[in-house]
């Protein structure tokens, strides 16, 4: 791997090579002194545009973890405020000498565009409404903790497909892994031709939900209220929301996984997202390990 | 006097049907005789078997940036790019800065363009003030001072009560009005073809439909006006239903087509570029496949390049920020040769929509090979192989959505008036 952009851009073995050498990485997070020195000299540059918690610092521990030095750039205080152009900007960061330049952007592409202007390895942490390969890899780790494999496993994924980078890298990695995807939500949310990346579109919850191995819940942004795509909040969680009661369309012991920040009472019900089935924390935990074996096979670690 | 011969081409001249191995002689800026030489001896004989000889291209719709973007293209190199794609005639659209509202602008146009024009250039005025779709322009004292049509291009006319009235306006004036149809709520803010491509990569999609209903409607305008409505760079495949409909009717419509949408899909879009990024957008292979058939049942007049230059810092930014549009002049010829090998169109057809029907869609000179005509002419090679690669285009802007890809044809000359506007370099001949 030169880059991490995409999902769609690996192969299975690629995605297999990733999540077994996450294995070792968790055992890593366990230990009490959670700090190796395999990346130690590294540089990693934490581009993030677009605001974020829970991946930036993850992917600072990640590199921490691996004794590599991690630096944070936001769009804030940065010299994009100056009118610097992004790509100006990678190619300075670049020229740094940095080792990985994590990004993250509003746009699609972004990632992208500037691994075709830097020699550094570039992963994407999320583009628009494109691909968050990261959360998709650790997403099927952490089912792949639960289930075994995900060969023949029914996954639905529910909420706002269209503008969902989640539901994109998910789709590519769990139809890779050999699972049965279905998409959910309503039509106002489903992007045209979904089709076409070899999932099943269902227009209500309970088609959905049918015989279910796993659900993932995406997160509604109140903000997309604006584009009129849903009535109110108070309807979306009537109809697509997940409750006790509508978790039980789905086989008994089905799992639950939301890529977060949750709307407690929108699209999940906290009674769900704090119990059993739910695997929310799980994630934020296996997403650290994720990324440091990302850093690492990208930083030369398999030579 | 000036006597040059070209002999041996194959003359392409839609406006009489020839289509024949023979002589043109040029005599003073005009085209003395067609066929046979004509009395006099020549002081240049240009031998140009192999070649093809066809009435110099007409292009009604492109973008020169001056005045108010000469960072991007001014007259002199626009015209210069189009001279090398075999273009005689550009029309510019009003959306300079200051906008092409007002006489003066149009006039200050026409005079950079007697200073440093290497073609004709004609000159479309905005259809309303500033291009903001409210109130019509001063279009009788636009035409007055050498508007030809009329349009507000990119800056669509959402309200179809205005719409109405510039249309009503313009006829009276006898002049086009050029419509960019693409319903700006319904495209919202969709940068690329809405559909499995666009899903694919995440890209904000516009249904073909944003277009197919500006459309709709604008038949309909032109239907109760009366008035001569040109739909601009048609994209979509219902669009030429709804135009082959139309003009079966008796509307006064007519149509161009950019060669950018008849070779090229939103597939394209998946490599990131922004030089795949314009409006109205790439479309579907259906798409692409319904305007190749409407181009060759005539359905569609024109190819037109909607020639668009934006500087490389520009296009060399996130896809949504990137400003819409490609340069055209000088790739639109090869491009559109493709229909010719793929026997979608003969020649004679194909001149005909790059050069005849431009000309008589906006009631202008040019497009013939009648003798006493305007000596404006192109001698191309319809085999020549070139790459196009940014210091091999003109244009002071590259923003080319053929760059690196190897194409098959080129123009060697253009004359217009009889002077050569345009001779592809020694080195490039090789």
């Amino acid at each position: 791997m030169r880059h991490l952009l995409g999902i769609e851009e690996m192969t299975r073995a690629e995605i297999e090579r990733v999540l077994d050498a996450s294995e070792a990485m968790l055992e890593i997070s366990q230990r009490e002194i959670k700090r190796v020195p395999t990346l130690r000299g590294r540089t990693v540059i934490n581009v993030f545009l677009e605001s974020s918690t829970r991946t930036r610092v993850s992917f600072e521990i990640a590199a921490k973890r691996l004794s590599a030095d991690a630096i944070n750039v936001s769009r804030q205080g940065s010299s994009l405020s100056k009118a610097e152009t992004l790509a100006d900007m990678a190619r300075n960061l670049a020229a740094m000498s940095a080792d990985v330049l994590v990004v993250r952007d509003s746009v699609a592409g972004v990632p992208h565009m500037l691994a075709e202007r830097v020699r550094v390895p570039v992963v994407n942490a999320g583009d628009g409404c494109h691909e968050h390969p990261t959360q998709a890899l650790l997403d099927a780790f952490t089912l792949r903790q639960s289930l075994g494999s995900l060969e023949n496993r029914v996954i639905a994924i529910v909420g706002d497909i269209s503008h969902s980078r989640v539901a994109r890298s998910d789709i590519h990695c769990f139809t890779k892994l050999g699972a049965e995807v279905r998409v959910a939500g309503p039509p106002t949310m489903m992007p045209a031709g979904i089709e076409a990346l070899g999932v099943k579109p269902c227009f209500s919850l309970e088609q959905a939900l049918a015989g279910a191995d796993v659900i993932v819940m995406l997160r509604i942004q109140q903000e997309r209220l604006d584009g009129a795509l849903f009535p109110s909040v108070r309807e979306y969680s009537r109809t697509f929301g997940l409750t006790q009661r509508t978790l039980a369309l789905a086989k008994s012991e089905a799992i639950v996984l939301h890529p977060g920040p949750i709307n407690r009472g929108v699209e999940i019900a906290s009674d769900v997202a704090d119990a059993e089935p739910s695997r929310i924390l799980e994630q934020v935990t296996n997403g650290v390990a994720v990324r440091m074996a990302v850093l690492y096979l990208l930083t030369g670690g398999e030579s | 006097m000036s006597r040059v011969r070209i002999q041996g081409a194959r003359v392409l001249d839609p406006a009489s049907g020839r289509d024949e191995v023979g002589v043109v002689d040029l005599v003073d800026g005009r085209i003395e005789s067609v066929g046979r030489e004509s009395a006099g001896v020549p002081d240049e004989v240009i031998e140009a078997q192999g070649l093809w000889l066809a009435p110099g291209f007409v292009d009604l719709h492109a973008h020169l940036r001056e005045p108010g973007q000469e960072y991007k293209e001014d007259i002199e190199s626009g015209t210069r790019a189009a001279a090398a794609g075999g273009y005689t005639t550009v029309c510019c659209m009003a959306n300079t800065d200051p906008v092409n509202d007002t006489p003066a602008v149009t006039e200050y146009i026409q005079r950079r363009a007697r200073e440093s024009a290497a073609v004709r250039v004609r000159v479309i005025a905005a259809a309303t003030q500033g291009l903001r779709g409210e109130i019509m322009s001063e279009m009788a004292g636009l035409a007055a001072a050498g508007a030809i049509a009329f349009s507000d291009d990119g800056a669509v006319i959402m309200n179809a009560a205005v719409m109405r009235r510039v249309l009503e306006y313009a006829r009276g004036i006898g002049r086009p009005v050029i419509a960019h149809c693409e319903d700006l709520h319904l495209r919202g803010s969709g940068v690329v073809h809405e559909g499995a491509h666009a899903t694919c990569c995440g890209l904000p999609g516009s249904p073909a439909e944003a277009e197919t209903a500006m459309v709709a409607r604008d038949l309909e305008l032109a239907r109760l006006t009366g008035a001569h409505l040109h739909v601009a760079h048609v994209s979509a495949a219902r669009s030429v239903e709804l135009i082959r409909d139309a003009k079966a009717a008796g509307v006064r419509v007519t149509t161009e087509v950019t060669p950018h949408h008849l070779a090229l899909t939103d597939e394209t879009v998946r490599s990131f570029d922004t030089n795949y990024k314009m409006a109205p957008p790439l479309r579907s292979a259906r798409d692409r496949e319904a305007l190749r058939e409407g181009l060759a049942d005539g359905t569609l007049d024109c190819i037109a390049t909607d020639h668009a230059p934006h500087a490389l810092y520009e296009k060399d930014v996130e896809f949504t920020a990137a400003p819409f549009g490609v340069v055209g002049f000088e790739t639109a010829l090869p491009v559109a040769l493709e229909l010719c090998r793929e026997e979608r169109m003969t020649p004679l057809e194909l001149v005909d929509r790059l050069s005849t029907r431009p000309a008589r869609v906006l009631g202008i000179p040019g497009g013939t090979l009648e003798p006493g005509a305007a000596a404006d002419l192109v001698l191309l090679d319809p085999e020549r192989v070139w790459k196009v690669e940014q210091p091999r285009l003109s244009s002071r802007s590259k923003n080319s959505a053929f760059l690196g890809r190897e194409l098959r044809g080129r123009a060697l000359r253009t004359w217009v008036g009889g002077r050569l506007a345009f001779a592809l370099g020694e080195g490039e001949l090789a």
